[in-house]
């Protein structure tokens, strides 16, 4: 059974339109992570979800019920802001208790549950102490111990780690890995825009993009298989390459004629249809390799600057043809192991498996027909 | 009736004053938590109860209608204590001393034609005009002046200072310099210093005695003034000065190019608060010359006619709200363009 | 700008000065007004109370007491004039210096002190810096001494009569407490009120918002004198007359658009955040505004009580129309500028201190209470 269910969602201020057309089904302990660039509706829909924001349009469900209509507090969820919102004249139990004492739960019942996530989130020190005495970590854990407390059926985290330092940034999320490890059965719904905390704690991954699901799926079906370029773009740092070209072969792969003069063979399937179709050819940095002597290239060019990160190094070359200088990410980049930093001004020639070209044609990755998977064994699994 | 010294009756019994004042502090306070309180309840429980199958939509209602609980009593007292006069005391401005004898616009006619009216239009114009100006500029002065300073706190707090005392009690203040003894007034202890035979009477000097009025408000409205544009002053980001400091601004430029602007909004809703309270304040003049001498304002001639001439004395206070509309208008554009 | 280098320290000179003159004058009339307070009706009228702290001449009349005794060819008396009865009293704080004397009213100072006056009839009169006198006549100067005009240095004298006076002989005891009675109710109940309807205003959606939020801006500026007639005339049907009830009404109605103003800025101006905690955590609006709010707006409140308290214990006009003209529930500025101004004119001993009794209160919310007020000053202002 679909713990949360959402149909045909849509919300809009006005005659502004934020959010339509969402579809989503979440299953009982998932945790659940909207990623998405600034300003697209993360919040906005996790406030629907909380009852905070009305919803203008669809149904959404929580245990099969319609809780549109139903107020927050009734919906059995809790929420953590990314400010916090601690109360600022109360003390930590008092910031804890409240919500218990408005549902008027028994002293002792209150006390058990303060102390049970006290214990579980290290607060039990901090207790009789006001927000303002705390360090940000600190307050972080009791934004996140107030709704433990309350024990909900859906946790929603609104950036709750953007306002911390990039040390307690780390140590943070994994505490809330392990809290979700802790509590298997309850739901989690987390928003965020860092890919990484996306990548690291989700179950499923909820792409958002100009208003509507850009894709769902686990983080590896993401950083695999995207369903399109915002998506491909999106996961993953540095950003795919998208590189122009021309179907030249179709079948249970595709080949292509890319419009700087190199070739490059997809495992990814194509029809007759598709034979002659201005395409984009996405490769991600870490899978271009340097080609052959004397075999085919998917690119080539002269190496324009260097960045040895030790391990790796970034190559950034000069595109030519790319005078989008808006787009940063417009430069082709890859990224080899090893120093490489002598590479600096010498032409070099790259290439990649068939399994990592994608191949998008009109946004579109050629692997997705209305939405399924066309051959999922054409991509070897890892 | 003449109620006992010390006592004031409500009801036929007696009691002291402060066990009133207490008691209707309890009655208010507790009438109005429990007002509130109960209204609530009622709306939750009974009217659009939480529960059963219109549970969604009973919520709903019942959150339409709590906005308007909790605004009902200011609303009341807003309708009743302002709104509601503005329309009253104009339609009671149509009328003669007695409230059954209509006159039309006839109190209107024959205040235009009245000189002291005439004078005290002509004087509440030049308070308009000066008092506003002058304390806005002060307080810009002492604001800019005490900005940097180690001790700026305590001079600007003893500035201040004035905003506390009453109007009368400034007036009693100000007569200590002003007094017609050269024993007791500053100024004219001053004079005789000089060398100057007889004191004179300030509040007698025509026209100039009205500035000499204006004097005490200003004194008051000074510290206001400063405190606002003190923070504004405060408000304005470094960078824009340190930047002007680069560019080679001295003191004077980066005070009238680079703050003075950035703090215009703050200077022109500091000047309408005081331009508002000039048409108010009645008490000065009433206790330091009760409109003689030429200088009655306003505010003052209203009060001549009220107890005596109600129809006058509205169309007096209506000739105010007139002048004051304006402004009005003005705030309310203001805000609203705020609250976008 | 200090840290500025090579910044002229020259004129931060000049704007001390500045400063100190622009305080000193700001405060002269206040002081003045503090001195008199504490200074005799007498002194008030010889000398201004800059000069207060310093001795004074002043004039004095009296006549010689001393023992006579016959001497060869006439008479003597000696003696020391601060003794003399009519004057002892004035010199109790210790002797003072003789100037000059004399034995006529006309010219008081007729003879620097030690000099031997002649004053007719064989009679010699000789008054010492130091006060002792030396009265010589021919014939037997009968049961009263002569009459002696002498004009010395009196040290300053400070007196706390005239506030034993203004509070108890003048009424302005009653006063004070009418005034306190009017004030507080008229503090406390507008707060409450405009409380509630300043949390719907900021934190509550509902058509017709803004135009009340518009209103209320409107109402902030409506003259006073408007309400006046027509709300008295209201009180006057509703039975409520001119009365401590009525004041009680007409100032919380006159307030409420300032504090509501006031309080909807300060509230609006809260984190969104905490306030939908709340209401995630299950708060009733009720629940919310009780618990939340008013404890997170403690500084605006404190802040239009204390501007509330000023402009109801400073009132006149308020108090004049709505409450009885009788001097059982005159207030204190009513009485101020009523009864002592106009039948005690004259007398600026009291006047200065019934003036310092009704602002010593507010003076004192003002400087302990001060942070809040230009907080709220700032919160109703600059917004
Ligand atoms: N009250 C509102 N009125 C109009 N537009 C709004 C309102 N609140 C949010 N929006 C718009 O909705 C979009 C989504 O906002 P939000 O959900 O906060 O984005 P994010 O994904 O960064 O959390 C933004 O473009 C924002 O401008
Ligand atoms: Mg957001």
């Amino acid at each position: 059974m679909a713990d949360l269910k959402l149909t045909e969602v849509a919300k809009s201020y006005g005659s502004v339109d934020v959010l339509k057309h969402i579809n989503l089904d979440i299953a009982r302990g998932e945790l659940i992570v909207f990623v998405g660039p600034s300003g697209c509706g993360k919040s906005t829909l996790l406030r629907m979800i909380a009852g905070l924001e009305k919803i203008t349009g669809g149904e959404l469900q929580i245990d099969g019920r319609v809780v549109n209509n139903v107020p927050p507090a009734q919906r059995g969820i809790a929420m953590v802001f990314q400010s916090y919102a601690l109360y600022p004249h109360m003390t930590v139990r008092d910031n804890m208790a409240f919500a218990l004492k408005i549902a008027k739960k028994s002293k002792d019942e209150i006390e058990a549950a303060i102390s049970k996530a006290a214990r579980i989130l290290q607060l039990e020190p901090y207790l009789d102490r006001l927000p303002k005495a705390l360090s940000g970590g600190q307050r972080q854990r009791v934004a996140i111990g107030r709704s433990i407390v309350r024990d909900p059926k859906v946790y929603l985290f609104d950036e709750p780690l953007s306002n911390l330092d990039a040390a307690l940034r780390v140590a943070t999320r994994i505490e809330i890995a392990q809290l979700k490890e802790a509590m298997p059965d309850s739901t989690m719904i987390y928003v965020t825009h860092d890919q990484v905390e996306a990548m690291t704690l989700a179950s499923r991954i909820v792409v958002l993009a100009g208003g509507g699901i850009s894709q769902v799926g686990t983080p590896l079906d993401l950083y695999e298989r995207p369903e399109n370029e915002f998506v491909a773009q999106f996961i993953g740092s540095p950003a795919m390459n998208l590189l122009p070209g021309r179907i030249t072969g179709t079948g249970r792969q595709t080949a292509i004629a890319m419009s700087n003069g190199g070739t490059a063979l997809s495992d990814y399937p194509s029809t007759d249809a598709d034979m002659g179709a201005e395409v984009k050819v996405g490769v991600r940095p870490e899978d271009f390799r340097a080609a052959d002597e004397g075999g085919a290239h998917i690119f080539a060019g002269r190496v324009d600057i260097t960045e040895a990160l030790g391990e790796v190094t970034l190559l950034y070359f000069e595109t030519g043809e790319s005078t989008d200088t808006e787009k940063g990410d417009a430069a082709v980049i890859a990224k080899l192991g090893g120093t490489h930093s002598n590479l600096r001004g010498h032409e070099v020639r790259l290439t990649a498996e068939p399994g990592k070209v994608h191949v998008f044609r009109d946004g579109k990755s050629l692997l997705y027909r209305d939405g399924k998977l066309t051959a999922p064994e054409a991509i070897p699994a890892e | 009736m003449a109620p006992r010294a010390g006592f004031v009756s409500l009801k036929g019994f007696y009691m002291p004053v402060i066990v009133q004042g207490l008691l209707t502090i309890v009655i208010g306070v507790g009438g109005c938590i429990g007002y509130f309180y109960l209204s609530n309840l009622l709306l939750d429980k009974v009217i659009f109860p939480a529960k059963g199958e219109n549970a969604g939509r009973n919520i709903n209602r019942a959150n339409q209608i709590r906005p308007w609980l909790f605004l009902f009593p200011a609303i009341f007292a807003l309708g009743l204590y302002l709104v509601y006069p503005v329309v009253g005391s104009f339609w009671r401005s149509l009328y003669g001393r007695s409230p059954s004898d209509w006159v039309g616009f006839d109190n209107y006619v024959q205040l235009a034609a009245s000189n002291e009216f005439q004078q005290a239009f002509f004087n509440n114009l030049l308070w308009v005009i000066v008092v506003p100006a002058m304390a806005t500029f002060l307080g810009l002065l002492v604001a800019q002046l005490t900005d940097k300073l180690s001790w700026g706190n305590i001079a600007k707090s003893l500035i201040f200072m004035p905003m506390a005392i009453s109007f009368v009690g400034a007036s009693l203040i100000w007569k200590f310099v002003y007094a017609n003894d050269a024993d007791i007034g500053l100024i004219n202890a001053i004079r005789a210093s000089l060398g100057f035979g007889n004191p004179i009477d300030v509040m007698q000097i025509p026209f100039w005695n009205n500035f000499f009025l204006m004097v005490i408000l200003i004194w008051i409205q000074t510290g206001f003034a400063m405190v606002i544009l003190s923070a504004a002053l405060r408000g304005i980001p470094e960078e824009t000065i340190e930047a002007a400091i680069l560019d080679g601004a001295n003191p004077w430029q980066l005070f009238f190019r680079i703050k003075v602007p950035q703090i215009m909004g703050t200077i022109v809703v500091v000047w309408t608060t005081i331009t508002i309270l000039v048409l108010k304040v009645f008490d000065i003049v009433y206790t330091m010359t009760g409109g003689n001498f030429g200088t009655e304002i306003l505010p003052s001639y209203m009060m001549d006619f009220m107890f005596r001439d109600d129809g006058r004395a509205t169309a007096v206070a209506f000739i105010i709200m007139i002048v004051v509309l304006p402004v009005m208008i003005w705030n309310i554009v203001q805000a609203r363009k705020e609250m976008r | 700008m200090d840290n500025i280098a090579g910044h002229k320290s020259g004129l931060s000179w000049v704007t001390n000065i500045s400063v100190v003159v622009l305080v000193v004058l700001w405060l002269i009339p206040t002081v003045g007004l503090f001195v008199s307070s504490f200074r005799e009706r007498d002194q008030i009228s010889v000398s201004g109370w800059w000069q207060a702290p310093f001795s004074v001449e002043l004039t004095y009349r009296t006549r010689g007491d001393g023992e006579v005794r016959p001497v060869d060819g006439g008479y003597v008396m000696e003696g020391n004039i601060f003794d003399t009865g009519e004057v002892r009293s004035s010199f109790e704080g210790g002797a003072s210096t003789v100037s000059a004397f004399g034995d006529r009213g006309v010219a008081p100072a007729e003879y620097p002190a030690g000099t031997v006056a002649e004053i007719g009839d064989g009679e010699t009169l000789q008054v010492n810096a130091d006060g002792t006198y030396i009265y010589t006549s021919v014939e037997e100067p009968g049961n009263r001494g002569p009459r002696v005009y002498f004009e010395a240095e009196t040290p300053p004298q400070f007196t706390l009569d005239n506030y034993r006076n203004v509070l108890t002989a003048d009424g302005m005891d009653r006063a004070f407490i009418n005034t306190l009675t009017v004030t507080i109710p008229a503090t406390v109940i507008p707060i409450l009120i405009a409380a509630f309807a300043a949390y719907a205003l900021a934190w509550m959606d509902f058509p017709g918002r803004g135009l009340l939020i518009a209103l209320v801006v409107g109402l902030l500026v409506v003259p006073l004198q408007l309400a006046l007639v027509p709300m008295l005339n209201l009180h006057q049907r509703l039975g409520i007359g001119q009365s401590f009830l009525g004041i009680w009404l007409a100032h919380t109605g006159f307030g409420l658009p300032l504090a509501v103003y006031l309080l909807r800025n300060y509230m609006v101006g809260l984190p969104r955040d905490i306030i939908e905690s709340a209401k995630v955590d299950g708060a009733t609006d009720f629940q919310l505004f009780v618990k939340i709010i008013l404890p997170l707006s403690f500084p605006a409140l404190a802040a239009f009580a204390i501007f509330q308290f000023l402009w109801t214990w400073n009132d006149l006009l308020v108090a004049k129309v709505f409450l009885p003209s009788d001097d059982a529930s005159k207030v204190m500025t009513v009485k101020i500028a009523d009864d002592l101004l106009g039948s005690r004119g004259g007398d600026w001993g009291i006047l200065a201190t019934a003036a310092f009794v009704s602002i010593a209160v507010p003076l004192v919310v003002f400087f302990t209470m001060q942070r809040f007020l230009v907080r709220g000053l700032l919160a109703g202002s600059v917004k």
